[in-house]
């Protein structure tokens, strides 16, 4: 495989309004070399916006972009070097595999030699495992080999940066797991540098070398799946990561845990909730439901009227009615306003 | 509330037969799902059982009565669509109200109806809103509504959380299940989603090509497939499979695979030399440097609590393992593989069928 050459994205500053709704405010951010960045974000955060802008199907109103040290801001969309991938795979029905591949490098505008468009479809093919497909039609394949297709058709290409709009959310939640891991390996050997976009936080978890967190049109937080997860700055960034989500507590229900004097809440992953069955010490809840689900149990207890939702081993001898300690073995703290607060 | 009883029931359309044969209760106050992929006959089931659907063979029963031919408006259940399908020039409460009014019911007895079912739902400050301007969520709320205002004797769902994003399905399934406590309404849920079954059901029935695959509690059909089919279509990843060829006799205790000696629940049903597939949860898999079955770190997925292992084994066999998140793996290391033995399935690879062991002991069904 050829090496891609450096491709690096800047937004810096981006503001982007349609009428008197704010779609992305103050946005910077870098993708850099190389980096697999998933924006996550529910409707209407502004993910799609930020692909399009990048793409420039979208002008901003404020800011720049720059696209491996060039600024291309005023430029249209042919002459950015980026390709989009959207949720709705759209390949020619009455063209192969091989021709909807190579579809992209047969632009008038590009002139790639025949040669060289068979190679590089090979190529990506095998990457792709759909060689054996390649004389198929588009319509003989099922949804899974026809999304591979799509990336595919993304791939042969060598922008500097693939822009990727929710490309597995219209696929099975088995086939979604397979190629979550494919699109990671093709990544990794490809060195492609990525801004994908999605509001499934499983995908962002797996497969992002970073994860940017947007909330209406603000970045919220950006890093390394790992420190989003252990270190949220408010309680929009804990509640999007983690499934089950975050448990959030009154502070009150815990008055003998030493917390900063701003602490209204606080905030504890599943995994780090202890229940015991004798009552001493934490705050006395009662089991309200056992979630089995197989690999693992959730445990739903209630504590005056707040749930508290713990994993719990299968062999634990608890009951639905049970009452229970529930002890918080790593404790997060959050201001009345949501905002992170950390001990002194 | 009612028992519902199926009886020899059989569905052909034209030489397709959707249902086959098949037989089985939902207990007074269950939350029992129908389970399987799409065409695996779940919805004819249930169609049937809401009786818009006339079965080819075989018996319905609810309560006590035989309603295998009764029109679905005499039959006492109430049926909640994928597709909410809400009357859009009504507003809330005469949406909710719609099925008591037209059973003429009396104006001051609808508007209790009506406020009890909306306070269960957490509705009450809908009521007097148009529907179209509602979320998904609340919509489907609102048809839920309108199938407890009956206070029928069943519930019938069919995919009712299939149109909402993954994440609201999650908060659904809680809400759902928190109804179905709150009224211990007899309830059939068809859905293709393993994990809203698994989180909400009491009984799963889980179906492939018109029959019933496997029939038990959720945990019971994760813990003790019956069949290779039943172990990959439950679970999230689901169980791999290490393929080997060989003979068991009951009372081995350990199996032979890629030269490598496997503990595993005592075999109580033995086989002739086949093909034989050991069935392994992935977390029930345990990455261990000096274990003699080796593998190839494919990929490591970070869940927060847990990270989801991709292996190779030496033979070409792809694997799935959970392991804890702090546990440090990289793609390419090479590594040893270890199995809790006392929960290892067994099949026959040829059948796709579970051979007995250890595990079975105790199951009334065998």
């Amino acid at each position: 495989m050829t090496v891609m050459r450096m491709a690096e994205l800047v937004m810096e500053g981006v503001t982007k309004r349609f009428g008197a709704t704010v779609a992305i405010a103050d946005l910077t951010l870098t993708v850099g070399d190389g980096e697999f960045l998933v924006l996550l974000g529910p409707t209407g955060a502004g993910k799609t916006t930020t692909l399009r802008l990048v793409a420039g199907l979208e002008g901003p109103d404020v800011g720049r972009v720059l696209l491996a040290g060039r600024d291309v801001t005023p430029e249209p969309p042919a002459a950015r070097d980026t390709t989009f991938v959207f949720q709705q795979y759209s390949l020619y029905p009455h063209l192969t595999v091989y021709d909807n591949l190579a579809f992209p490098l047969r632009s008038p505008a590009r002139r790639v030699p025949e040669g060289k468009i068979r190679t590089r479809v090979l190529e990506i093919a095998q990457l792709l495992h759909i060689e054996d497909k390649l004389a198929n039609r588009a319509t003989q394949l099922s949804g899974g080999q026809m999304q591979r297709v799509a990336i595919g058709r993304a791939l042969v290409r060598r922008p500097s940066i693939y822009l990727m709009d929710e490309p597995l959310s219209s696929l099975d939640a088995k086939l979604r797991a397979e190629m979550r891991v494919e699109l990671k390996r093709i990544q990794r050997e490809l060195g492609a540098t990525i801004l994908y976009v999605t509001h499934d936080q499983t995908e962002a978890m797996t497969m992002a070398t970073h994860i940017g967190v947007l909330d209406q049109g603000r970045l919220v937080q950006i890093g390394s799946p790992r420190e989003i997860y252990a270190d949220p700055i408010n309680t929009y960034v804990a509640m999007r990561l983690g499934s089950p989500a975050i448990n959030l507590v009154p502070r009150r229900l815990y008055p003998n845990v030493e917390a900063p004097a701003a602490a209204e809440t606080i905030g504890v992953r599943t995994e780090h909730v202890r229940i015991r069955k004798s009552a001493n010490g934490g705050a006395v809840g009662r089991v309200k439901w056992i979630e089995h689900l197989g690999d693992q149990n959730h445990l739903h207890v209630t504590i005056a009227d707040t749930d508290v939702v713990t994993l719990c081993d299968r062999d634990a001898g608890v009951v639905v009615g049970d009452a229970v300690d529930v002890e918080l073995t790593a404790p997060l703290f959050f201001a009345a306003n949501g905002e992170r607060v950390r001990a002194n | 509330m009612a028992e519902i009883r199926i009886e020899h029931l059989h569905k052909a359309f034209g030489d397709f037969a959707a249902v086959r044969d098949s037989t089985f209760s939902v207990r007074d106050g269950d939350f029992f799902c129908l389970l399987g992929p799409s065409g695996c006959g779940k919805t004819t089931t249930l169609r049937m059982i809401a009786g818009l659907e006339l079965p080819t063979s075989g018996r319905i029963l609810l309560g006590d009565e035989d309603v295998t031919f009764k029109r679905a408006s005499q039959r006492d259940i109430a049926f909640v669509f994928q597709l909410f399908a809400l009357y859009p020039h009504m507003n809330v409460r005469a949406n909710i109200a719609y099925p008591l009014r037209s059973q003429g019911m009396l104006r001051h007895d609808v508007q209790t109806r009506v406020e009890e079912a909306a306070r269960i739902l957490r509705i009450q400050h809908l009521l007097d809103r148009s529907v179209s301007g509602l979320s998904s969520g609340d919509r489907q709320r609102v048809a839920l509504g309108r199938a407890i205002v009956r206070e029928p004797m069943a519930f019938l769902l069919d995919e009712p959380l299939g149109a909402l994003d993954t994440e609201f399905r999650e908060v659904m399934c809680g809400e759902l299940r928190a109804l179905h406590d709150r009224l211990k309404a007899t309830t059939v849920y068809v859905t293709h989603d393993q994990l809203e079954a698994m989180a909400m059901a009491d009984t799963i029935a889980l179906m492939n090509r018109g029959v019933i695959e496997q029939l038990g509690t959720p945990q019971d059909i994760y813990d003790r497939p019956a069949s290779m089919f039943v172990a990959d279509f439950i679970g999230s990843p689901p169980m791999s499979f290490l393929p080997f060829r060989g003979s068991v006799v009951p009372g081995d205790r350990s199996v032979r695979v890629d030269s490598v000696d496997i503990a595993l629940p005592e075999v109580r049903e033995g086989s002739a030399d086949t093909e034989l597939v050991l069935g392994v949860r992935p977390e029930h898999i345990e990455l261990s440097d000096d274990a003699p079955l080796r593998a190839e770190v494919v990929d490591a997925e970070y869940m927060g609590t847990t990270q989801i292992v991709t292996l190779n084994t030496a033979t070409g066999t792809s694997m799935k393992a959970r392991i804890q998140a702090h546990i440090h793996v990289r793609p390419g290391e090479s590594t040893g593989l270890k199995f809790r033995p006392g929960q290892l399935s067994l099949f026959d690879g040829v059948s796709g069928r579970a051979l007995r062991t250890a595990l079975h002991d105790g199951d009334a069904h065998g």
